[in-house]
């Protein structure tokens, strides 16, 4: 995968076999999928206006634009594999299968909570399926995610942990300490950029010396290289090969992904330092408009299977926020509870 | 009983802890093939090999983060994270305080972090403001985190070995000054639980409450008072937080005076929480007010007459002691 480029996107209508036809996708995993990153929109959606409603509270920082990057990413993985992000973690949460009632709470505050009411929106956590959060310090988490594929090598398992961090990490000391301790000796640890092109306000020409993010990771000799992080199939092709290397070779991987945040950096923020022009561009590869065309293409999924689909999640959103609404706040005696062991 | 250096008795707790648990590994500079840089990893690379003694790059945030992700993966992993000395470890403070301290409490009780970072603290000799510096007060501020501070090989090594058994990520901070000073430690396993201080000597008159390498300090003074008459007991919290309040409390009420020593700096320092609840919970005991020795409230100079003068010194102990007798 050494410094690839991105492949442009080709149309498919000439072709006999779906560009996917190479790899473990069964229509079943496909439709989960679409499936997961419509859930991620609509839940996303919900919880910004939530958010206006003044029902959720502190920073939130959506992950509308960059659903792709986490499904496709996490559809590769195995269920004792681990996950780490930073605190854009809604995405990548519903995606590893948290319940969206007890994601939804989270945001509200609530004890039935992913994280008891503790975290909040930046701090989901499941540990039980391997996510391991959802980290607030820019850069702060990815020695986190490769200190848990140290302890899997070390027990002799051969799980792999990814570690998603956004762009703007990547000029943080620790982050180049990591890697380079990854490389060294020989993590199975995969991180993935989400290249979202802003740091906050401030576009990433404006912060980092250089042209391609990846060519951070070349530094220390590891593979690496970029992916569009606004196509599913993509993702899960890259993530296979990464993961591949992770499990049997115990090589580490930098993966920059290409995506792009429709909304502001957090729920405060409008986002005037973008053009709208931009961000139309972007709405135009949009991953839960396109890849649904693809899916109907190919037979799997009917216009009508979408429309369904699209009220069934509408409908368990509602039912996550009513259930988030209706659960107590914690109890005061826990204020004191978890810290320590 | 076999009279070893404190290096020895921490070399010995991290051996029989690594011994008697596979998941138990050592990380940091020159930990391994060097044996340490003041030697308190002696052999046991040599004993546990590659995969157990780990020398890192000088990169402290980097190891002790993946210290503290090895530890969350709850998949039985106990590292013992060493800095070099405790001066590096600011640059693993973002680690500590804003990760390994604060994983449980942010994830509603879902993690445990049984790690322990561990190396030399406070002012050595001549070595300037930046490798001479008590950073307890810093750590002990941080909920979530458990700080210990042995002064005995015998405190050493027990404490240690709890230490690494504990589910929470435990500030072990040693002295570089401490390492050769001997004493007496059973052959026998023993356990010194967090939280337990411990009366270094028994006397009437003063309390002195003193830890790490400043209950010498202590005894010395009241060694000397005691040709004067005066009966100090000397109080080693050993743990500062969570803090034995029960042991010294008990010791004001006993003596009605009270003198802390600490070689860090005063402000808003362990010593300053200590002398805060005895006020708050033995005021009516107290025949005098709490004095305070502290570092002098500045960096640490390098020349010799100014370093004496920052530090701590028996002396000082003395002449505070004769102020709360109002001798």
């Amino acid at each position: 995968m050494e410094a690839v480029t991105m492949k442009k996107e080709k149309s498919q209508s000439h072709k006999q076999q779906p560009r996917w036809a190479d790899l473990d996708l069964t229509n079943e995993k496909l439709i989960k999928m679409y499936r997961d990153m419509l859930a991620i929109r609509r839940f996303e959606e919900r919880a910004a206006q939530e958010y206006g409603k003044g029902k959720i509270g502190g920073f939130c920082h959506l992950y509308i634009g960059q659903e792709a990057t986490g499904v496709g990413a996490i559809a590769a993985l195995r269920e004792d594999d681990f996950i780490y992000t930073a605190y854009r973690d809604h995405g990548q949460a519903l995606a590893r299968g948290m319940n969206m009632k007890e994601c939804m709470a989270e945001l509200f505050g609530k004890v039935t909570g992913c994280s008891k009411g503790m975290g909040g929106s930046m701090h989901f956590y499941d540990v039980s399926k391997g996510f391991m959060g959802g980290w607030g310090i820019v850069g702060g988490h990815p020695p986190l995610a490769a200190g848990t594929a140290f302890a899997t090598k070390y027990q002799g398992r051969d799980s792999v942990t990814v570690c998603f961090l956004g762009e703007a990490a990547t000029n943080q000391g620790v982050f180049h300490e990591t890697l380079n301790m990854a490389e060294l000796w020989k993590l199975p640890v995969i991180f993935i950029c989400e290249n979202n092109g802003y740091g906050m306000g401030t576009a990433i020409s404006r912060a980092m010396a250089g042209e391609n993010l990846y060519d951070k990771a070349a530094g220390y000799l590891m593979n690496r290289g970029a992916v569009n992080g606004m196509d599913v199939i993509e993702m899960y092709r890259e993530m296979k090969k990464a993961i591949h290397l992770a499990r049997t070779e115990f090589r580490p991987t930098f993966l920059e992904a290409r995506t792009y945040r429709y909304r502001g950096h957090s729920m405060s923020d409008p986002g005037q330092y973008r053009t709208k022009e931009e961000i139309e561009e972007y709405k135009k590869k949009d991953p839960v408009e396109t890849f649904p065309k693809e899916l109907i293409q190919w037979g799997i999924l009917t216009e009508a299977d979408i429309e369904k689909m699209d009220e069934e999640i509408r409908a368990e959103v509602q039912e996550a926020v009513e259930f988030a609404d209706a659960s107590p706040q914690p109890p005061i005696e826990q204020l004191y509870e978890y810290v320590y062991a | 009983m076999a009279i070893l250096q404190i290096r020895e008795a921490i070399n010995q707790a991290i051996a029989e802890e690594m011994e008697r648990d596979p998941g138990v590994f050592i990380m940091g500079e020159e930990v391994a093939q060097y044996n340490g840089a003041y030697k308190v990893t002696q052999g046991l690379w040599k004993r546990f090999g590659d995969k157990r003694v780990i020398d890192t790059p000088i990169t402290e945030a980097g190891f002790a983060g993946i210290g503290i992700g090895a530890a969350l993966a709850g998949i039985g992993v106990r590292p013992i994270v060493e800095m070099m000395t405790w001066n590096f470890a600011i640059l693993a403070f973002d680690q500590i305080i804003n990760h390994a301290a604060k994983a449980r409490y942010m994830s509603g009780g879902q993690f445990k972090v049984p790690i322990v970072f561990r190396g030399p603290n406070g002012p050595a000799h001549m070595l300037s403001a930046q490798h001479s510096q008590a950073l307890e007060s810093m750590m002990a501020h941080v909920p979530g985190l458990i700080v210990m501070t042995p002064s005995t090989p015998y405190d050493a090594k027990g404490m240690l070995k709890t230490a690494i058994r504990d589910d929470n990520p435990v500030i072990f901070m040693e002295s570089e000054l401490m390492y050769g000073i001997k004493g007496e430690v059973p052959e026998e396993e023993y356990l010194i639980p967090i939280g337990k201080g411990d009366i270094k000597r028994e006397g009437t008159d003063v309390t002195i409450i003193a830890w790490t390498k400043m209950v010498a300090v202590a005894l010395k003074a009241a060694a000397e008072l005691e040709k004067e008459g005066i009966n100090a007991e000397v109080i080693d919290p050993r743990t500062l937080r969570p803090l034995d309040e029960e042991l010294i409390i008990n010791s004001v009420k006993k003596t009605n005076r009270v003198v802390i020593v600490e070689d860090s700096w005063p402000f808003a320092s362990v010593g300053t929480e200590i002398a805060f609840r005895i006020h708050t919970k033995a005021f009516d005991y107290l025949d005098a007010p709490i004095e305070k020795i502290n570092s002098a409230d500045v960096p640490m100079p390098y020349a010799e007459n100014l370093e004496n003068e920052s530090i701590p010194s028996p002396g000082k102990v003395i002449a505070a002691v004769k102020k709360v007798l109002y001798r």
